[in-house]
């Protein structure tokens, strides 16, 4: 047990000394049993704060110290590296948390909030008398990354982390990366063509010596801790035997199903056996089996039997690949809100969502590039773009801003009125959000010289009237109702976190919000890394952005790992678990229990054995243990004890 | 049986990774609150022993507030699950001790909530001040 404890105050300037008494403070602790010496100071934090503690310990001879000042997730551990410099073990620093806790909280009940000091410090002087001194473990670091999607966000972490040097693998849950970005028709605000951006990279990945690449593929499981994640992945079968296919696509023409292309948004149609879009990095023939009549119970060979090097093989499995990686980036990207969810817009083929028109953009899309509307091919001469479709609209459950869509408007405004010279582009919006390098600029160029029409207002009724598609709004600068016959419309729709997210979410252990997106550890200073140590976050899968922020924050999630693969071990908390083994009766309660399988029973001794590299510290064993032999390193029940008996008294 | 000048004393055995950090943004956002909840740290509402909200009672807590991570977002996978079931139980007992049961509050509040956590202490201070002292000091002046 601790004896000679020093408590050191902060004033933090005002922030504490403000509201709480720090000079009283000083003055009742000094006295508490175990206290040796207790000062104040004005920053404990600045360098003459640190050197008051470390004078301190050195003089009076300190073998524990509570600093008393802001959250421990701020400055524990730079106070524990402090006590370190003094030959102190770490742990015998603990961080006593007065200032979010106690003086912000209760600014206008000084004298109650200098008792709540006072006894917050107690407790955590209770808590460090029975620390132990401890050492963090050291475990074994895999240097290998896994990156959970294969779009750009995930392609260009996977570039990053493999051009340091770093193995990578790639799990992409389609037949094909790129994601959403190679179905874009251009980019805002230079109008670059997207193969142009796309295709170089795509085709590095594919080739990298150092990347490995799933596609047609998801995370089934992932068990252990940073640096040493065990991953299976599961490969759907394609059923074509690749190395017999020779691309004569024979079966293509003999297919007899035909059903809406993904790829083109439901705007094509492709084949139950078909190829990857022209796009698409690595070309694949593939046969689906959710349309396939082969698989619903129908005798159809069709493919098989026109094939004529045998290449289809309707028996081939999913297979299981079994990998160990040291950190991850989830760049699970995203979805867009479909307009089959608001029933006016649901029925009309000419009222269409944002990706569709990238696609009639396109000059790869399903028109070859010409502008022409869904129902009838036909060139439209009036379009209307409607944004905030679901996007900050409570209503439909989306509170925020998807952030892109006021851009791509303008950009698909631009590009159609270049294409139809004698067409006209009409905008509803909210607010005009050009938040970024060339953006406004842009959107003025939109209005001022691709003469785009915007009008500031929300559409009441969009309905179908022959030929037309009849839109009224408002406009609530000129304070007039407006009508429109449109030829085509097209909804900005809210971006959402893509499918399955959330139960990958669930799988990795890192947390999602309300509305799916994944959470970072610290909405400031910590924005790509989650609260699960070795697991980045990248893209969409976080928030809505568009291509550059997207580049940055893989980057930025590639960085993490590259610096935590630079290291040359990991250390685990060791804060662990630990069964008194002349108690312990090997019942094993704690070892059914044990959410990470650390625990196991040894069964000669028939008592508990703790694998300290997988124990996370959570504690749970030590409540479950009907005897009491389950302790937890400086978690013990005699520290709660204590802690408790302090916190159950009254304010004095 | 309200009491006159009665201030409850009311233990916040608060989750690390969420209850703890909602009340570190409760402290940051300057969102105030009664003075009279006394936090201490866990790692996890699953390291809650039972005892250990037994012993707070019995040594005189007016009130008990454990904060967890909501359903499916413990850090620790199903820490707060234990925790759930563990508080059910310990409240089948309590009532048959003559330890209100109401007097345990096991709460959701992620790391995000900082609001929720300066509400939920605002209540929970506010119905223990209703209720009046923890009947186990009765047996204190006896």
């Amino acid at each position: 047990m601790l004896k000679r404890i020093g408590v050191f105050i902060c004033h933090c300037g005002l922030n504490i000394a403000g509201t709480v008494d720090v000079k009283r403070v000083v003055e009742t602790i000094k006295d508490y049993p175990g206290v040796v010496h207790a000062e104040s100071y004005i920053y404990m934090c600045s360098d003459p704060g640190q050197d008051l503690v470390r004078r301190a310990i050195r003089e009076k001879g300190l073998d524990g110290v509570v600093m008393a000042n802001c959250s421990p997730s701020m400055h524990e551990k730079t106070f524990r590296n402090v006590v370190a410099k003094e030959g102190l073990n770490p742990y015998f620093c603990e961080v006593a948390n007065i200032r979010e806790h106690c003086s912000w909280p209760h600014e206008h009940e000084k004298e109650l909030a200098t008792k709540k000091a006072l006894l917050i410090i107690e407790t955590t002087i209770e808590k460090l008398k029975r620390n132990m001194e401890l050492t963090p473990m050291v475990v074994p670091l895999h240097k290998r990354a896994l990156v959970i999607g294969g779009g750009i966000a995930g392609m260009q972490a996977a570039l990053d982390i493999a051009s340091a040097g770093y193995e990578v693998i790639i799990v992409e849950k389609l037949p094909t990366i790129g994601g959403h970005a190679i179905q874009l028709a251009g980019t805002f605000p230079t109008l670059n063509r997207v193969p142009c951006l796309m295709a170089p990279r795509m085709a590095e990945i594919a080739s990298h010596p150092k990347i490995k690449l799933y596609t047609c593929a998801e995370v089934e499981d992932i068990s252990g801790y940073v640096g040493n994640f065990a991953v299976k992945i599961k490969t759907k079968p394609s059923y074509i035997n690749e190395e017999r296919c020779n691309n004569c696509e024979l079966c293509l023409g003999e297919c007899p199903v035909t059903l809406p292309a993904e790829f083109d948004r439901g705007l094509s149609q492709r084949k139950a056996i078909y190829l990857t879009p022209r796009e698409a990095i690595p070309q694949k023939l593939l046969i689906d089996p959710g349309s396939c009549l082969h698989f619903n119970g129908n005798e159809c060979h069709a493919c098989e039997e026109i094939c004529p090097t045998k290449a289809i093989d309707f028996l081939q499995q999913e297979t299981i690949a079994e990998e160990v990686v040291g950190a991850i980036v989830v760049a699970t990207g995203y979805e867009i809100w479909d307009k089959m969810n608001v029933p006016e817009y649901a029925s009309d083929p000419d009222v269409i969502d944002g990706l569709q028109f990238e696609r009639i953009l396109s000059p790869s899309g399903p028109t070859g590039g010409e502008i022409r509307r869904p129902s009838d091919g036909k060139v439209p001469k009036e379009v209307v773009f409607i944004s905030c479709v679901g996007s900050r609209d409570p209503e439909h459950g989306f509170t925020y801003c998807s952030r892109v869509c006021c851009m791509y408007i303008a950009k698909q405004a631009v590009l159609y009125s270049r294409t139809v010279p004698e067409g006209q582009a009409y905008v509803f919006y909210m607010d005009i959000r050009s938040d970024s390098k060339g953006y406004e600029e842009f959107v003025k160029r939109a209005v001022e010289e691709e003469r785009v029409l915007y009008l500031r207002g929300r559409v009441s009724k969009v309905f179908r009237d022959g030929d037309k598609i009849k839109v009224w709004g408002s406009d609530t600068l000129s304070g007039k109702s407006i009508e429109i016959a449109a030829d085509l419309v097209i909804l900005a729709t809210a971006m959402t976190p893509s499918e399955g997210a959330k139960e990958l979410a669930r799988k990795l252990n890192v947390t999602v919000d309300a509305l799916g997106f994944l959470t970072e550890a610290h909405p400031k200073l910590r924005p790509v890394e989650t609260l699960t140590t070795g697991i980045y976050l990248a893209g969409t899968a976080q928030w809505p952005r568009d291509i550059p922020d997207t580049i940055s924050s893989s980057s930025g999630a590639a960085s993490k790992v590259i610096s935590l693969f630079s290291r040359k071990e990991l250390l685990h908390e060791p804060t662990v678990a630990w069964p008194d083994e002349e108690v312990c009766s090997g019942c094993g309660i704690c070892a059914s229990i044990c959410a990470y399988h650390a625990i196991e029973i040894d069964p000669k001794r028939r008592v508990a054995r703790v694998n300290e590299a997988v124990c996370e510290g959570c504690g749970a064993c030590i409540a479950a243990c009907p005897s009491g032999a389950m302790r937890q390193k400086n978690w013990t029940a005699m520290q709660f004890f204590e802690m408790l008996d302090v916190a159950t008294g009254a304010y004095v | 049986m309200q009491e006159e000048g009665f201030e409850p004393n009311i233990v916040g055995l608060l989750c690390h990774w969420c209850t703890y950090t909602a009340a570190d943004l409760a402290g940051t956002t300057r969102t105030q609150y009664p003075t009279n909840i006394r936090p201490i740290q866990t790692m996890c509402s699953g390291m809650v022993d039972s005892v250990y909200v037994l012993w707070a009672l019995l040594g005189g807590a007016d009130g008990v507030m454990i904060g967890a991570c909501h359903p499916a977002d413990c850090h620790y996978v199903s820490g707060n699950y234990k925790c759930r079931r563990r508080t059910a139980i310990l409240k089948s007992i309590l009532n048959t001790l003559g330890l209100e049961d109401d007097r345990v509050w096991l709460c959701w509040i992620s790391a995000a909530e900082g609001k929720l956590f300066a509400n939920t202490v605002a209540k929970f201070t506010e119905a223990i001040r209703k209720q009046g002292p923890n009947p186990i000091k009765k047996y204190w002046s006896a």
